[in-house]
């Protein structure tokens, strides 16, 4: 499982941080900070609700 | 309880496709119809005041999927195709045109309309956004470098005016009320919003009720209560939206400033659900009964609805929130989380409202209730949380002390 982020469409609205803490941040320069690009099963159901509740669409998930 | 074969999903923009999508990843693998009245696939309704508003982007951007997802989730998909009424009894659906879809189980997601003011007379140029079309429509009628009146300044009406300001456009913001935003951020911070607006060289007019339009086929301008009469080649009229319920008259469904669901988003019929703009449904989070017409809300109920569906009564989950938006106005990100009165304690508690970049905490009855972000994201969201879990006003505020 790996992370994939657009960040031509990124705009750091941090709802990803929101759901996946150890997986995203975004920095007083606020842009966005993949934290772990290849997470385990169990970061399975938090990414999938960041990629949901991504406004921009930004993330999807590479098998 | 019958056992679910048939799913019906009506309306198919963001909480209609995260329904669908919670149905099919929960492994349902019955009938599923998603109705949309509109042609297009599901599109994404933020760019629309913004950045296809600005000609930056085009339609082709706001698809909420690619064309290929839809045969992926084995979906009867009615594009252009009007609900017209629902019958409980038999559990049918009816569409225009006559023909009915049967369904074991239904979710509404019919969203919510512009308003118009009353009495608005059929002249050319006056503007809603609702839809890609209108976005494309308005888009246009700005390429002819118009003198814009905006008529609301509620989120759309500042995005529009932002844009428009952005595209080099005089614009004339008119506010019936003497704040902005009031019952959604504040009178505080929504004075700090409507400063936005006047430091971007926007005339705002605030207590500036509208009494009519100027113009015999097109648009000449609006006027005031006051008896002036403020000139206007376009006007884009953001009253604020109505849900999407008037094709349930008959239906015996329970309604209500939307439709009225139980703290599972189940409505007053058996095997019927609703989710988004046009769902009105106790939220426990805050004990309260609210519609929310927010982004983040649509993608989130519409799942809650379809799980909540297929567990069916009695294993049914509630549908706790805590609300979230974002706008972004004049290159500055303005994120809210939480549901805020009139009279809760606000506090600003990083950075300062002078500087641009700022977050200001609500208080109610000893809790953390909101939290408003000026260019802040990291710090809003963690806020968020906060707020879900109960946080005490005065731990929140310790914490906001220790965080910077």
């Amino acid at each position: 499982m790996k992370i994939v982020v657009d960040f031509d469409k990124c705009d750091s609205n941090a709802l990803c941080v929101a759901a996946a803490p150890k997986l995203f941040e975004v920095k007083d320069d606020n842009f966005l900070y993949i934290l772990d690009e290849t997470p385990g099963e169990d970061q399975k159901a938090a990414l999938e609700e960041a990629v949901r509740n991504c406004p921009t669409g930004a993330i999807s998930i590479e098998a | 309880m019958p056992s679910l074969e048939r799913i019906v999903v009506v309306g198919a923009s963001l909480a209609g496709l995260n329904a669908v999508e919670a149905l099919r990843s929960a492994g349902f693998d019955g009938t599923l119809t998603l109705v949309g009245e509109e042609q297009q696939l599901p599109y994404d309704r933020p760019p629309l005041s913004k950045q296809v508003l600005a000609g930056d982007r085009d339609a082709d951007f706001t698809a909420l999927r690619k064309p290929d997802r839809y045969d992926e989730l084995a979906l009867d998909l009615r594009l252009g195709t009007v609900a017209t009424a629902l019958d409980p009894a038999t559990r049918e659906l009816t569409i225009e045109g006559g023909e009915t879809l049967p369904y074991d189980g239904l979710i509404i997601a019919t969203g919510a309309s512009p308003r118009s003011l009353p009495d608005t007379p059929d002249l050319a140029g006056i503007h809603t956004l609702r839809t890609l079309d209108d976005s494309l429509a308005l888009r246009e009628a700005f390429d002819a470098g118009p003198r814009v009146a905006v008529v609301g300044a509620g989120f759309i009406g500042a995005e529009v005016a932002a844009t428009a300001r952005g595209r080099g456009l005089d614009v004339t913001v008119l506010e019936a009320l003497p704040v902005p935003l009031e019952r959604a951020i504040g009178a505080e911070m929504g004075m700090v919003a409507a400063s936005l607006h006047t430091d971007n060289g926007v005339d705002l007019r605030l207590d500036a009720g509208v009494e009519g339009f100027a113009g015999t086929t097109r648009v000449e301008g609006v006027r005031l209560a006051g008896g002036e009469t403020v000139a206007a080649d376009v006007v884009v009229v953001g009253a604020g939206v109505a849900p999407n319920t008037a094709w349930l008259d008959g239906s015996g469904i329970a309604l209500g400033n939307g439709i009225v669901c139980d703290a599972t988003c189940a409505t007053s019929l058996p095997g019927v659900y609703a989710a988004g703009d046009v769902a009105s449904w106790h939220n426990p989070q805050f004990d309260e009964q609210m519609r929310v017409e927010h982004w983040t809300n649509a993608v989130e109920q519409g799942r809650a609805a379809a799980l909540n569906l297929l567990a069916g009564t009695g294993q049914a989950t509630p549908f706790s929130s805590v609300p979230y938006f974002w706008s972004d106005q004049y290159g500055t990100k303005i994120q809210f989380v939480g549901h805020a009165r009139s009279d809760d304690e606000v506090r600003v508690a990083h950075g300062a409202v002078g500087d641009g970049q700022f977050v200001a905490l609500y208080g109610r009855a000893g809790r953390l209730v909101a939290a408003l972000g000026f260019n802040w994201a990291r710090l809003v969201m963690g806020y968020r949380a906060m707020i879900a879990d109960g946080t005490g006003w005065q731990a929140a505020l310790d914490h906001a002390a220790q965080t910077q």
